[in-house]
């Protein structure tokens, strides 16, 4: 953390997007994690991508357990709602709150512990169910906040600070999300903004449930010589498969990378996923080759990093029950209430 | 880019604006730190170190510093009119409230080095000699043709600008120091003066001739003609109190400045300023123009005078010709008809202030002494030697007419000349500057600066009520800074002596500096060449003339690039450092004054054969 707030002094070329506010207007409060953690860019990215999307930050609710991970929503999108739940149940406040008002664009953060401990059953949950929300799990391996005991993600044999080896399995969040039905998913790491803005800039416009699993060191407790955490070893490790732009329906953003083969998914929403594969055997919108391949990649020790799957014609928690468009806020009472006469029919219909 | 050599002394000095602008290179936010402190006396003692006049400088000096500071730049699209710290004005505030520094005052050594220098002119370039060469040992003799000490600091300034006692004050610490001020007795021949046995002798006679204006009746009405300068120097010596109450001055530098605003005291209610070039060309600083009109004197441009009017001999008023710009294909202004009726303007009295001149009579030319054909002394621009190996030059009289500051900063220069040259070193060979670079870090998240950044837009010198201001030409305009004031307009500094150090091997390439840099002033990325690289960082670097710091290559083949144009100095990316790869230092940078220190060979004073 800093004890400085950050000045709010910006650089005079700093431009804003259509929404009228500069990438500056998408901050939060001052971060209270430790320097140089994963989680803040993670935060930074968070910040590029809602303004590149001229996102208006009324419109976001940021929901989050606990953890140094389900912190960072205080520091980022100063001017969405935020909740913070206890520990592991940010996907059924975030499910409940979506039911009540589906116009807002849902952001679940969370941890590793937060997700793939505690929290495990609700993760299971939330995506069956197709809830329309970008969850983000920072990925460090370790329990951030209560001095770094391993988390249920880290790698079996990586080793501790102190020098002692995880005997455990890991879970693993993306072979998880994919087996439950998420309909977006993918892989990033803090360390590689090129990579995780577009990433998450896609995941935002995804009408389904999105799923980004993002390593994000530890550096107090897991960024050691032996950690599979660490910014050294996903470095080291990391495959991209593809890179990823998206592409708004309004405004064309390039990037050079090298080339290689560009397959375009045209999302729901009109906007489109342009990846350049890195891995030309590799195709993003087959679920089932897509956890092989995963795996296969995962059994030689590489960390598989991009977008790994996505359904472009996802349906979500609210098509499937058949609710009403409107949002609760917005209905009056006789809709809300629709009174004794009504409770009746309803009671007598399930006799 | 090649990695940036930090240990060049240049590197981190261009990126403390103010002071790599300041002639002298005054330490600038090392003696702000100390202002807003309460520390005065510490910060006079920095400034008398580099400027030898702050009190007079913190009133008058040209302040080239405040142009270049960095607040101005970053409060743009910030602040509703960006403006620089108000260093000029800060200075003063410590010569106002500091304590007795009389102690603090170098002690001359009992016994002298045994030589004997000669300084013409008793300025601000000869005091500055005389201030760093008499504690060395050196005997110094200062000749000027007036009374009192000071030059044309004393005899040009108007009391209303700079009051008599400041000046008193700075000078009597220098003559303090032993120094043989010899006054009332002009040089008339160098010649002579070259035969008295002085080692090495400085020449800091200014430029004293104010141009005239040869137009039709300047003879005629020649009693109420005066020039500028011989005006200003009557005044400030008390022999001339008042003036007509239609006056005109002719001019648009400093010096018509002073004297229109003169005028105003000595019973000119209808003063005012005519320029042949456009407004925004004028000489005259902005804040003197400012302070004119504050006054309620007009400043009417693009007239061009054509005649002195005159009835039975005395000044009735002046013709003046209309002109415009006309600015050709390569952007160079010429002033041409506007094809207006001519302008009459009825006056009582005329200041002619269209520029000043060198001059020596006094320098006979076949001592060896070269001119060149504008009538200046061929002088290293370095060394401020002349082609008469031991005879220097310095201020007004070396290169034409400057400032103040720029006559210190010559004075030192050619201290440091005169100290190698006594003692047989070669005056070419430069002494490096004496620079510290000193880590600021406390704690995790300490620093020894205040590194928060304050938003206050810059603070205004409260003034004397104008009223009161005009009716007596001694009394000071501007009250200067109170010390709450100044330590609010003391906090806009940016510290920009507190340098970003990087340090390659340490780097984790988190991007934690990245992302909390309020001016996007940092960027990993492939290396490349400047002017590419300079269009794809995290902001544009558009302002070539600030530098980008690049790092070695780092673990993933990008290098750390950092724009040091917009960085605010707020240590945030060294908090936010993981593993300290960056940290807050300290730089600081005197120039090397005359002293062993600058002399290699000779550290100590050559003895003199017994
Ligand atoms: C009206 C006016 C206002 C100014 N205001 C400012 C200002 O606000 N800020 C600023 O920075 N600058 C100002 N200046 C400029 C500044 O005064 C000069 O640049 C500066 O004083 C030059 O210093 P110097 O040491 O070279 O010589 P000077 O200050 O000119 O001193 C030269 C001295 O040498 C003496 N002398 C000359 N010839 C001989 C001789 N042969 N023998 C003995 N003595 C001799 C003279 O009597 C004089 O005292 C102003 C100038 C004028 C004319
Ligand atoms: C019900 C409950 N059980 C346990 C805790 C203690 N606790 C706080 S944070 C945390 C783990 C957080 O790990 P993770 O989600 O990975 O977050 P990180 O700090 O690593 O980002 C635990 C176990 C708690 N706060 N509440
Ligand atoms: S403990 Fe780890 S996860 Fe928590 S803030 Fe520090 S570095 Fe980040
Ligand atoms: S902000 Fe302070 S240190 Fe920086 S240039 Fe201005 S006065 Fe100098
Ligand atoms: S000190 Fe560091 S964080 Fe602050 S503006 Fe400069 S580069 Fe950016
Ligand atoms: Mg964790």
């Amino acid at each position: 953390m800093t004890y400085l707030t950050k000045p709010t002094l910006h650089h005079p070329t700093l431009v804003k997007n259509k929404a009228g506010y500069t990438r500056r207007d998408y901050e939060g409060k001052v971060s209270t994690l430790c320097a140089g953690c994963g989680h803040d860019s993670i935060s930074a990215a968070f910040i590029q991508a809602c303004w590149e999307l001229d996102i208006q930050p009324h419109r976001v609710a940021k929901l989050s357990g606990i953890g140094c991970s389900s912190k960072t929503p205080d520091y980022f999108l100063g001017n969405s709602h935020g909740f913070n739940t206890v520990h592991g149940r940010m996907p059924s406040v975030l499910t409940g709150a979506n039911l009540a008002n589906r116009e807002l664009i849902y952001l679940g953060v969370s941890g590793d512990g937060d997700s793939a401990s505690i929290g495990i059953g609700q993760f299971a949950h939330v995506m069956r169910r197709g809830v329309n929300m970008t969850y983000i799990v920072e990925n460090n391996g370790v329990y951030g906040l209560t001095k770094g005991q391993f988390s249920a993600t880290a790698d079996q044999g990586s080793k501790s600070k102190k020098g002692v080896a995880n005997t455990d399995s890991p879970v693993d969040m993306v072979a998880l999300a994919l087996q439950l039905g998420a309909t977006y998913v993918g892989r990033s790491f803090s360390g590689d903004k090129r990579q995780l803005v577009p990433l998450i800039k896609g995941a935002l416009a995804h009408q389904g449930a999105a799923f980004l699993d993002v390593v994000s060191p530890c550096v107090a407790f897991n960024n050691h010589a032996g950690s599979t955490k660490s910014y050294d070893y996903v470095r080291e490790h990391n495959e991209a498969v593809s890179r990823i732009d998206f592409i708004t329906t309004r405004s064309e953003i390039t990037v050079d990378y090298p080339e290689g083969e560009v397959v375009e998914v045209a999302q729901h929403d009109g906007s489109t996923l342009r990846l350049r594969k890195l891995h030309p055997e590799y195709d993003p919108t087959n679920r089932i080759s897509a956890m092989n391949y995963i795996q296969e990649h995962h059994a030689k020790g590489e960390v598989v990093t991009g977008l790994l799957y996505v359904d472009p014609q996802p349906e979500d928690l609210h098509t499937h029950l058949n609710t009403a468009e409107m949002p609760f806020n917005r209905m009056g009472k006789k809709e809300l209430c629709p009174g004794s006469a009504m409770l009746e029919r309803i009671n007598a219909s399930l006799r | 880019m090649k990695p940036t050599d930090i240990g060049n002394p240049a590197y981190f000095h261009k990126v403390v604006d103010c002071q790599w602008a300041c002639p002298a290179h005054t330490p600038v936010p090392e003696y702000i730190r100390l202002i807003a402190q309460g520390r005065y006396s510490d910060a006079y003692m920095i400034n008398w170190e580099s400027n030898v006049f702050p009190g007079v400088l913190g009133r008058t000096c040209d302040r080239p510093c405040e142009p270049a500071c960095r607040r101005g730049r970053v409060e743009e699209e910030n602040a509703e009119k960006p403006e620089p710290v108000a260093i000029c004005r800060l200075k003063r505030v410590a010569a106002d409230y500091k304590d007795d520094v009389s102690a603090r005052m170098p002690k001359v050594p009992s016994k002298k080095n045994g030589k004997r220098i000669a300084c013409v002119g008793a300025g601000p370039a000869s005091l500055t000699v005389a201030r760093d060469l008499a504690p060395l040992g050196y005997d110094i003799t200062v000749f000027d043709g007036e009374k009192k000490a000071g030059g044309f600091i004393r005899s040009q300034i108007p009391k209303f600008r700079l009051p008599e006692s400041v000046i008193d004050e700075e000078c009597g610490y220098i003559l303090d120091l032993g120094v043989n001020f010899v006054a009332g007795q002009h040089i008339d021949s160098l010649k002579d003066l070259l035969t008295q046995g002085f080692d090495a002798i400085f020449v800091g006679s200014g430029a004293p001739r104010g141009r005239d204006l040869d137009i039709p009746g300047r003879k005629e009405a020649a009693k109420n003609i005066h020039i500028g300068i011989d005006w200003l120097s009557s005044v400030s010596f008390g022999h001339i109190d008042k003036i007509g109450k239609r006056v005109i001055v002719l001019g648009g530098g400093n010096t018509a400045m002073d004297c229109c605003r003169s005028s105003r005291r000595l019973g000119g209610d209808d003063v005012k300023v005519v320029v042949r070039s456009g407004f925004d060309e004028m000489k005259a600083s902005p804040w003197e123009k400012e302070d004119a009109m504050h006054e309620g004197i007009p400043i009417l441009n693009f007239h061009v005078p054509k005649a002195f009017l005159h009835t039975d001999g005395k000044l009735s008023g002046m013709t003046f010709e209309v002109v415009k710009a006309e600015y050709d294909s390569k952007g160079r202004r010429s002033l041409v008809p506007s094809g207006q009726p001519d302008v009459t303007l009825e006056c009582d009295d005329v200041l002619v202030a269209v520029g000043q001149e060198n001059s020596f009579p006094w320098i006979e030319r076949d001592v060896g002494l070269e001119f060149d054909k504008w009538g200046l002394p061929v002088v290293d621009q370095v060394t401020m030697q002349s082609t008469v190996k031991n005879v220097f030059f310095g201020g007004d009289a070396a290169f034409g007419p400057k400032n103040i500051i720029w006559a210190v900063a010559h004075g030192h220069e050619a201290a440091v000349s005169i100290d190698k040259f006594c003692q047989s070193e070669d005056v070419a060979v430069r002494p490096p500057p004496m620079v510290r670079m000193l880590s600021q870090k406390m704690g995790i998240h300490e620093w020894s600066y205040d590194n928060g950044v304050a938003n206050d837009s810059r603070y205004k010198v409260p003034l004397k009520d104008i009223n009161l201001a005009l009716k007596n030409i001694k009394v000071e305009v501007e009250l200067g800074f109170d010390p709450q004031l100044a330590w609010k307009e003391a906090q806009r500094c940016l510290n920009c002596d507190a340098q970003t150090v990087f340090a390659d091997a340490k780097c984790i390439e988190c991007d934690a500096c990245v992302d909390i840099c309020p001016m996007d002033c940092i960027t990993f990325t492939l290396n490349g060449e400047e002017d590419e690289l300079r269009k794809r960082l995290s902001a544009p670097a558009t302002n070539k003339s600030q530098d980008l710091y690049v790092s070695g290559t780092l673990k993933t083949s990008r290098v750390m690039v950092k724009d040091e144009d917009m960085c605010l100095h707020c240590g945030l990316c060294a908090e936010r450092c993981p593993t300290g790869a960056w940290d807050m230092q300290k730089y600081f940078m005197q120039t090397a004054k005359a002293g062993p220190a600058c002399r290699p060979k000779n550290p100590t004073p050559a003895r003199r054969a017994a």
